[in-house]
């Protein structure tokens, strides 16, 4: 096998791993501040996704342009969440939240299913077929565009976090939450926008992921577990881990898929998730809680 | 307490009217059914994981009553039921068709949910007409009741490559080497063994398979699968896949600068509408083997002019022509039983022998297990959104373009 091929195996894998990341980010986010898992993280981004094809179709809007007003409506969508339904179930026990999320991505699957039916759809932009040639080696287009919003995406959100001052009373609340209590902070109001930045960037990635594939509304649930697998193996609250557990898990799908057999790549995912697990339960970005 | 009731004069007179009403008519309800509609359970996946062919199958069945009216055949009353795309749905709706009064049933694309439904149509006496289905041993189990227009796995596969031996000779090109790719569910790797097994019957089929790649059938992302067959430097690409899969294949081809000289599906998605939609000019040339209908018949032209009708754009195709052909066994055998009596129906369908119908082959007759064993299977082409007939040739509309045209060329 030539080291071409797999050289533009491992790089297909990065970026396929990087638009994952971004995905992935959103639910570290919501998870690191809120401290609630997002059951319906992959059905939230079957909708931006059924959003590009909206905006496509009706109105031949490319997703690269689309990439921030999807991302505001996916923002409202997770702020207006978090207000009304999420915020009564925050103290709660946390099998109420997982049925209420479970709740809620079975509502997005059978509301997209009625209004879309359950065909897969795509789109096919100008740039849908192209590809680069960097010395023999080919690399699809869509991918690297993909891969380049998602980097701006993530290193935005980094910047926010680091340097705004919303962002540092977001990462107060994720640090202590009684604290953030005692200094005035409006903590519901910053947990709403935390769930509205998580699902604006898995809006994010479901306009992205729009080049590179077709969407059903059954595809969600696979989404949300991918997301898992990312977020463990990355650590759970880590938003560079979600990054770099999107990278991992890229990588060893495509080159797992190539050397052994396309038809177990997921097997290989599951491995190094079982592996992280085993030797570094708080995941390879995650801090060690005592 | 009880009460005491008094029977009046005219409680009697109104009495002995009503039962005089009931006798008197009740003849005449015998002879009236013979005239009244058929009952028929249609059964099809409208939900689940095959929902959208449920759907597409429920388009034959929607142009199915005119048809019927045309060719001078008694009308059926559908009864719909959703098998949900599981067995177990299949055979609780099938039983409640029967009990709410359905007369035969029909359905239900799926050769698992077709068996589950066969059981039932068999143990209650009901006339079951599958319209998809092929696993071969549903009718293999001696059933009364059962009966199949539709070809079985085994016959689908050796009239693919006896299409493509036929092909090939026709162009005077073909291929030496191909990969097979295949998704990993259980219809793939049915066929995987499948295609396996029926290419060593046929040592005239030009190529050798020199890569065999499985596939998830949920994939997202099919670059890997795509980078390792173009590795491979075939020139042919066999495929058993579905839709999904089809088109993002078809994309990684291009975007991968892959041009196989022919794909050669044996399965869906690379024929189905939404693939011509999605692909447009990329979407031409693929050769799919299937179970379809012949262009050149006199009814399959009707069939096309309903169909074009009542779903504008949709192109006729095997869930129309089959979900069509079993409500008109139905009808047919409606007609010449006289009754709606299940045995004297299923006398009828095994006796039925129509020459003027839609599928390929001779015409629709059962054998002594309730298999039309005379259909035959077509080679279609992709050819500007459109799909053509190219062999075999008795039921043929067009001549196989070979090889493809190559994706930077289009």
């Amino acid at each position: 096998m030539s080291a071409e091929v797999i050289l533009k195996i491992a790089i297909s894998g990065v970026l396929t791993g990087l638009v994952y990341g971004l995905m992935a980010l959103g639910l570290s986010v919501i998870f690191g501040v809120v401290r609630v898992v997002n059951f319906a993280h992959g059905e939230m981004m079957t909708i931006a996704m059924y959003l590009v094809i909206v905006c496509f179709t009706a109105f031949g809007l490319d997703p690269l342009v689309m990439l921030v007003p999807i991302s505001a409506v996916l923002f409202a969508l997770g702020y207006l969440m978090q207000r009304a339904i999420i915020n009564p179930f925050i103290n709660r026990p946390e099998h109420s939240q997982f049925m209420l999320l479970v709740a809620v991505a079975l509502i997005i699957v059978n509301g997209l299913l009625l209004i879309f039916g359950p065909d897969s759809q795509g789109i096919t932009t100008s740039y849908s077929f192209d590809s680069f040639d960097l010395g023999g080696i080919i690399i699809d287009a869509g991918k690297v565009y993909a891969a380049l919003a998602a980097i701006v995406v993530a290193a935005g959100l980094f910047a926010f976090f680091r340097l705004t001052l919303t962002g540092k009373a977001i990462r107060a609340c994720a640090d202590n939450y009684n604290g953030a209590l005692v200094v005035g902070l409006n903590v519901k109001q910053l947990y709403a926008l935390t769930f509205g930045i998580g699902a604006a960037c898995v809006g994010a990635a479901g306009t992205m992921l729009m080049i590179v594939t077709d969407v059903t509304p059954a595809i969600g649930p696979a989404y949300t577990l991918l997301a898992f697998v990312i977020v463990i193996t990355g650590g759970l609250g880590s938003m560079t881990g979600a990054i770099v557990g999107g990278i991992l898990i890229g990588l060893t799908e495509a080159l797992g898929g190539f050397f052994f057999t396309p038809s177990a790549k997921t097997m290989f995912s599951f491995a190094i998730l079982v592996l992280v697990l085993l030797f570094r339960p708080q995941g390879i970005m995650g801090r060690k809680t005592a | 307490m009880a009460s005491k009731t008094r029977i009046s004069r005219r409680t009697f007179t109104a009495g002995v009217g009503a039962a005089g009403i009931v006798a008197g008519t009740a003849p005449f309800n015998i002879i009236s059914a013979q005239g009244a509609p058929l009952k028929v359970g249609v059964l099809l996946p409208r939900s689940g994981a095959q929902a959208g062919i449920g759907q597409d199958c429920q388009r034959g069945v929607d142009i199915t009553a005119g048809m019927l009216k045309d060719l001078k055949l008694p009308a059926l009353q559908i009864m719909s039921a959703d098998t949900e795309t599981n067995v177990e749905v299949a055979r609780a709706r099938a039983e409640r068709l029967i009990n709410e009064g359905a007369q035969l049933l029909m359905g239900a694309f799926d050769s698992g949910q077709s068996t589950a439904i066969a059981q039932v149509a068999e143990q209650r006496g009901i006339p079951f007409v599958i319209n998809i289905a092929a696993a071969p041993p549903i009718t293999e189990q001696g059933y009364k009741f059962v009966f199949r227009n539709f070809p079985t796995a085994g016959r689908i596969l050796a009239d693919a490559f006896e299409n493509q031996i036929e092909i090939f000779k026709a162009t005077g090109n073909a291929p030496k080497t191909a990969v097979f790719m295949h998704v990993n569910d259980t219809f793939g790797s049915a066929m995987q063994k499948g295609i396996t097994a029926t290419l060593a019957k046929f040592p005239d089929t030009p190529y050798k398979i020199v890569e065999t790649i499985a596939y998830d059938m949920t994939a997202r992302d099919l670059s890997v699968e795509v980078a390792k067959a173009k590795a491979a430097n075939a020139e042919a690409l066999v495929m058993v896949s579905r839709l999904n899969d089809a088109i993002l294949l078809t994309r990684e081809l291009i975007k991968q600068r892959w041009s196989p000289k022919a794909i050669l599906s044996m399965g869906p998605g690379w024929y189905e509408d939404q693939y011509l939609k999605t692909l447009g000019k990329f979407g031409d040339g693929p050769m799919s083997f299937v179970p379809w209908y012949d262009p050149n018949k006199k009814l399959t032209k009707a069939l096309e002019v309903a169909l074009a009708k009542a779903h504008p754009g949709v192109n006729l195709n095997t869930n129309h022509v089959y979900s069509f052909e079993a409500l008109l066994v139905a009808a047919d055998a409606y007609k010449r039983a006289g009754s709606a009596d299940p045995k004297a129906l299923a006398d009828a369908i095994r006796a039925t022998n129509i020459k003027d119908n839609v599928s390929p082959g001779p015409g629709i007759q059962f054998d002594a297990k309730g298999q039309n064993s005379a259909l035959k299977n077509s080679a279609i082409q992709n050819r500007g959104g459109k799909l053509v007939t190219i062999a075999p040739k008795t039921a043929s509309n067009a001549k196989p373009e070979h090889p493809m045209k190559p994706y930077n060329n289009r």
